[in-house]
């Protein structure tokens, strides 16, 4: 047994353990620390795997993003009495069973894999070169398979939408109720004014070497909502209206030049989301720094929460 | 020079694991929240630093070189004022067993 | 060489297991805490071992990442875990 394999299992063993731990969590401040653990394992697993973009993207949204929406989420159904949910033993033994099955057919697949595995990946590199781009995941996510990506920064928006509708009427309009740190805290000061500077240099790094290493604008965009969100939580900032015209703006700067490339191609290409010859690359890059904005902006939101405080108070 | 710098990394990185170990043992052995909380930052924050400094020798260049270290500052800038807030989070809620 | 590296890379990781363990086994919410930095620094140990060993430099970028993420995390678990479960506008209105 080398010893790859054998930090392979002993990672795999770990995750295991922490999933079930997860499961079982007594209140929802350990099950959220257990699904945080779990995310950062799970980026070590993707490096394993050789997908870094993808472990990437798993620190990011995984780890911090996920742990402060699943806190604030069970922060706002405290009040009501979390513990009275309980699904029946019927319905959970369902979920087990599908949950087995998916697991049983992914086992399936990999341990008996067909002749030969049907992989596009050498399709992709060959006409990776026209487009200027170095990584084959950027080429994947705005040539090849631009429509998706498009249509995922607008399900972004959606979700927006769906936690700002969250809002009482009187509050629309209004200042979110992002729980900002209780007590004066010159340590969390410290903190907020010191990793953020450092924050927006990665993240304004990892959507510029996105074209051609691992990187991208959603990691980018993910860690400046992060830092974005210490500062609001610090109380260095307020927390913006969501009715705000900058706000919007940014909101959906992303989306806006990302459809209007798409739609220039029609003019300037052959169709939807097709580049110019020799274009294709400044063009890619300025959707990924809209992009990179848009996402941070949204995400930032995201954490914020609903707005609970009207616009006239 | 390749066996000096071989033996450097392989007793730098033995170091910080052991600096690992030793925090780990820290936290499962120490009385209270709060001395664990010293075991797990002191101890693993050097013992990263340990390990940083064996791999030196071994990275691709200035640049990966340049980013290590400053990605053991920032654990290390970030732990400080991490724990601090959990200690007070501790003293908050009371020291539990 | 490379094996040794791999070796202790799954070391740091079997210590952040036990640590977890001893953290997941106590009663008190407050040890919970701890886990995100624990977690954090063992695996961005462990990732920047890996990423030698490998000679992937990106894998570099990912400690960067998490170091960054996990000290936000933890900031959100303390944040969690001192204000009670109220929006601080439910705050101010029930203060005098």
């Amino acid at each position: 047994m080398t010893t790859s394999l054998a930090l392979d299992i002993g990672l795999a063993g770990l995750i295991l353990a922490i999933g079930i731990w997860t499961v079982f969590a007594r209140d929802s401040l350990a099950a959220v620390i257990g699904f945080v653990g779990y995310g950062l394992l799970l980026a070590i697993i993707w490096v394993r795997l050789s997908a870094p973009d993808v472990a990437l993207t798993e620190a990011a949204i995984g780890s911090g993003m996920t742990g402060m929406l699943l806190l604030g989420a069970a922060a706002r159904l405290r009040p009501a009495g979390n513990q009275s949910t309980r699904t029946s033993l019927g319905g959970r033994f369902a979920i087990g069973v599908l949950c087995g099955m998916i697991s049983a057919g992914l086992a399936i697949a990999i341990l008996f894999p067909p002749e030969s595995i049907p992989s596009l990946a050498p399709t992709v590199m060959q006409n990776l070169a026209p487009s200027g781009l170095g990584n084959p995941v950027a080429g994947v996510l705005f040539v090849f398979r631009a429509l998706d990506t498009l249509l995922e920064k607008v399900v972004l928006i959606l979700a927006l939408l769906g936690v700002w509708s969250l809002a009482t009427d009187r509050a629309w309009g209004g200042v979110p109720g992002l729980r900002i740190y209780l007590e004066p805290s010159n340590t969390l000061t410290f903190l907020a004014q010191l990793l953020p500077p450092v924050g927006v240099v990665v993240g304004v790094y990892m959507c510029w070497v996105g074209a051609n290493v691992p990187g991208g604008a959603f990691q980018g965009g993910t860690v400046l909502a992060a830092m974005w969100l210490l500062v609001m939580i610090a109380g260095l900032r307020n927390v913006p209206r969501i009715d705000g015209f900058w706000l919007r703006f940014l909101l959906v700067i992303g989306p806006v030049i990302f459809l209007a490339i798409g739609l220039a191609g029609f003019v300037l290409a052959d169709s939807f989301l097709a580049y110019p010859a020799g274009y294709a690359k400044p063009l890619i890059v300025a959707v990924e720094v809209a992009l990179t904005l848009s996402i941070a902006v949204t995400l930032g939101m995201l954490g914020a929460g609903p707005p609970e405080r009207s616009r006239h108070s | 020079m390749n066996i000096l710098l071989n033996i450097f990394t392989v007793l730098a990185v033995v170091a910080g694991a052991f600096f690992f170990l030793a925090g780990t043992v820290g936290l499962l052995r120490f009385p209270d929240t709060l001395t664990r909380l010293h075991a797990i930052t002191k101890a693993d924050n050097l013992g990263l630093g340990l390990i940083i400094l064996g791999l030196l020798p071994l990275t691709s260049g200035p640049i990966q070189a340049l980013k290590m270290i400053s990605v053991w500052l920032l654990v290390q800038l970030s732990g400080a004022i991490v724990t601090q807030l959990i200690a007070r989070a501790v003293r908050l809620r009371g020291l539990q067993e | 060489m490379t094996s040794f590296l791999v070796g202790t890379a799954g070391f740091v990781l079997g210590m952040a297991a036990l640590g977890l363990v001893g953290i997941f086994v106590r009663p008190g919410e407050t040890d919970r805490l701890m886990a995100a930095q624990l977690l954090g620094t063992d695996s961005i140990a462990g990732l920047l071992l890996l990423s030698i060993t490998t000679e992937t430099p990106s894998i570099v970028d990912v400690a960067l990442m998490l170091a960054l993420l996990a000290a936000f995390a933890a900031v959100a678990f303390v944040r969690s875990a001192t204000s009670g479960g109220e929006s601080d506008v439910a705050e101010e209105t029930r203060r005098p």
